[in-house]
């Protein structure tokens, strides 16, 4: 039995009534959203905290608002991104009307992860009903008590005869992959990235994937590393290490690392209090199999902070290690959690070098007081995004593409990239119907003379305006 | 020196771990690990040279465009030739410009930063041609790579023999070799190529091959372009002057002897503008190819016996009223029309890529709109009418790749057009910047000054709720109200 055929079948419906292409629909639905996140503030802050022991500060900053500026920015440009985008035209077609027409791709699947799992949620949600699709969802299963909200709760505010919250595992996705949809965004780890991708490939449906990686951060000797040990432990220990784009690991010299070690501690002391596990700004990890998995790392090189872990309620303190080699299993896989690795290197060319042997990862960051330092970074890796001397800030900007590269995904998304990744962009030449005489020229049978004229119609840019 | 592949024998034991391309990919990685493709002055290098192969073989490639499709020397220049060399051109002229950093807006919060999306090269990549443009399918997605960086693998269609052997020997030649290769072979060298890892793939070709591509792509996670195929409708309406019609075309449908993946594969009209299109296609055949098409210099033939046999076979579909005749002997199929036609038969089941053309006769343009929209998207879609909304609702009812209103060919007339699929007609698209961008990683970049702890400090935790409201007001400010 297929427990979604039905499902689909009814969105793909009603996107072939044309239900989903007027402005005012697709500005009544992102309006419904933004309704759905006020009236529900509460609520999804409460499942935000019972799921991840997510404080109101960092589901307000990394969670809701993220989403509602996401929602607003859609509103206030709607008409703009969905016009018509003219493209500039030659000799040969100046009297035609040549244009980008945005599209909708018809029916979207998103695939949403458990670590911010309203923003990763929402945040493609905005992009895909702005662009005119019909619209699956399919939250994590993980984070129970948000995902109980999403489906139960958000479907009220949008329309849904053209929108569907679907539920289950890893078994249900893959069921759920069988079926063709028109466009896949997935957000999660590149195990499962490579399944959806290969699902896709059956029916040839493009996809979006913002996986994740092992984020390398450079730290340099010419560094004020209280500056820098306040930023890096931020990023690091934000929703208790679950980000994709955390620093994963700091590469620095021996000395720097001496420096480093005492300004880490000052932060999280001062961040998190002397006993971080009653600090309400502290996140908890969001399974005991996560958690289990992170407590097998804490054995990894050496402990200098933290350290501690407690079952019960899933806490890990704010851990950093030290003398780690690349082959243990904390250098193998992304830590996903707030354990902060230092290796060290003896230079930038071997930070380079040990960055550039290993897979692309989604972010990547440099500090230093040397701007030089900086771009060097920047110029001699790859990465999806790059900071220098900052942590994932570049994520709240909607003018910024974020997505990754190679192992890190592929594909972008955010503001106006949300929308272009969920349209369709088909490229349209409109002719008036008479003046055959002037067409001719390229009628067979073929003469020299007639394929000289019309090289240069083609070739003239509309700078040409000076032969109308 | 190109690979050429030979299947090892049962004699020849090999090496654990050794595929017949390992070594020319590790050669390629390590030059693109090395940087050298990096300065602009390399790509633009590397680009003249692309442009001066064009140049200085010009009469080689015509000569191999005729040997493996007929091409006429105006088709070869109008449809290959000039179309590489204006990519090359226009790649040139602004490298630079696309080269650089693109800023962005801010945010509040970000204001002091320095933002901007950096474009990188991807790496080594896989350019997989098809045989129809062997020369345009080859080169305009080659100029992307480059310009945009990379390292290049350049697998062309080994069926149109006579381009494959100008591409492998001597395009070489004029480009960077240590970071360029053409590797040679059919479907199975082509799967063994497959199983490496690339940092992007770009495909031409069928449905059917694009799902191995892609399904391959998937294991290494490297993103794709599929530039694929599908049947391309072409309405028109009663309401048009069928001789410009059907000049229009007949001229699109047999150029290249219809082997065009963007070539109008069936025509939607209703029975009365069907008897006014029949007359004016034949005369639009005899205008172009003359009395007896099989002499014109202007008609191409079929690239291969497997295709003409296959084309041949739809001969049978429907009811010839124009052409109808063929000879294998030279792989020649004339200029034809069918009537008749049923949907379940083959020419209305597979894209053609041949000159048939078959007529489906429909009541109304809202029958023709559900005929099109109960198939497959395809790459293009034709609507002929003197009326405006005919056109427009045509357009705002369907999808497909590209369209074109009382026009085909709309890339050759206009190339800062993109050109690309949807659905099964493909995913991304390319020409001129387009090109560059596919080849790129878009990389978010933010640079912060190093000091200015201050005003990092308002975020820190332990959290207070003045703080989370100033946050949340200044993430979502922008730049232009607060400069």
């Amino acid at each position: 039995m297929d427990p979604f055929a039905d499902t689909l079948r009814r969105l793909r419906e009603a996107f072939g009534s044309g239900r989903t292409r007027p402005a005012e629909f697709r500005a009544a639905q992102l309006k419904g959203l933004g309704r759905f996140l006020r009236d529900n503030k509460q609520l999804l802050q409460e499942a935000l905290l019972q799921d991840l022991h997510k404080s109101a500060f960092e589901a307000e900053v990394s969670e809701i608002r993220i989403s509602q500026i996401e929602i607003d920015l859609a509103l206030r440009n709607l008409r703009a991104w969905m016009k018509d985008e003219k493209v500039p035209k030659n000799l040969a077609t100046q009297l035609d009307s040549a244009f980008i027409r945005k599209e909708p791709f018809g029916l979207v699947l998103i695939i949403a992860p458990w670590n911010y799992p309203v923003n990763l949620t929402l945040v493609p949600l905005v992009g895909a009903l702005a662009a005119g699709n019909c619209v699956v969802l399919k939250p994590s299963e993980v984070s129970r008590s948000t995902e109980k909200i999403l489906a139960e709760v958000l479907p009220r505010y949008l329309d849904q005869s053209c929108f569907a919250v679907v539920l289950g595992g890893p078994q249900e996705t893959g069921q759920l992959l069988e079926h063709k949809f028109d466009y896949i965004f997935f957000t999660g780890n590149p195990r499962v990235g490579r399944i959806v991708m290969a699902a896709a490939a059956k029916h040839l449906t493009p996809v979006t994937l913002e996986l994740g990686g092992k984020n390398p951060c450079y730290v340099d000797d010419d560094c004020d590393p209280q500056t820098v040990a306040n930023r890096v432990a931020w990023f690091r220990y934000f929703n208790s290490g679950q980000t994709c784009v955390a620093p994963d690991y700091v590469l620095c010299s021996p000395d720097t690392q001496e420096r480093l070690l005492p300004a880490l501690q000052r932060a999280i002391t001062r961040f998190y209090g002397e006993d971080p596990r009653s600090s309400p700004s502290l996140g908890r990890i969001i399974s005991e199999k996560h958690f289990r998995r992170l407590r097998g790392l804490l054995g990894c090189g050496r402990v200098v902070i933290g350290g501690q872990s407690d079952e019960s309620d899933r806490y890990i303190a704010p851990t950093v290690l030290v003398d780690v080699q690349e082959t243990e299993p904390v250098m193998q896989e992304e830590i996903f959690g707030p354990i902060l690795p230092i290796v060290n290197v003896r230079s930038l060319d071997e930070a380079i070098d040990f960055i550039n042997r290993r897979e692309k990862p989604l972010a990547l960051y440099a500090f230093s007081n040397s701007n030089q330092v900086v771009k060097r970074v920047l110029a001699q890796t790859s990465s999806g995004g790059f900071c220098g001397n900052d942590g994932f800030m570049h994520m709240t900007l909607t003018s910024l593409p974020f997505g990754g590269v190679g192992a890190s995904g592929m594909g972008s998304y955010h503001g106006k990239f949300s929308f272009d990744t969920f349209s369709h962009h088909r490229a349209c030449l409109l002719r008036p119907p008479g003046l055959e005489k002037i067409y001719s020229l390229r009628y067979p049978p073929y003469s020299p003379r007639n394929l000289r004229m019309l090289l240069v119609a083609m070739e003239a840019r509309s700078c040409s305006c000076t032969l109308l």
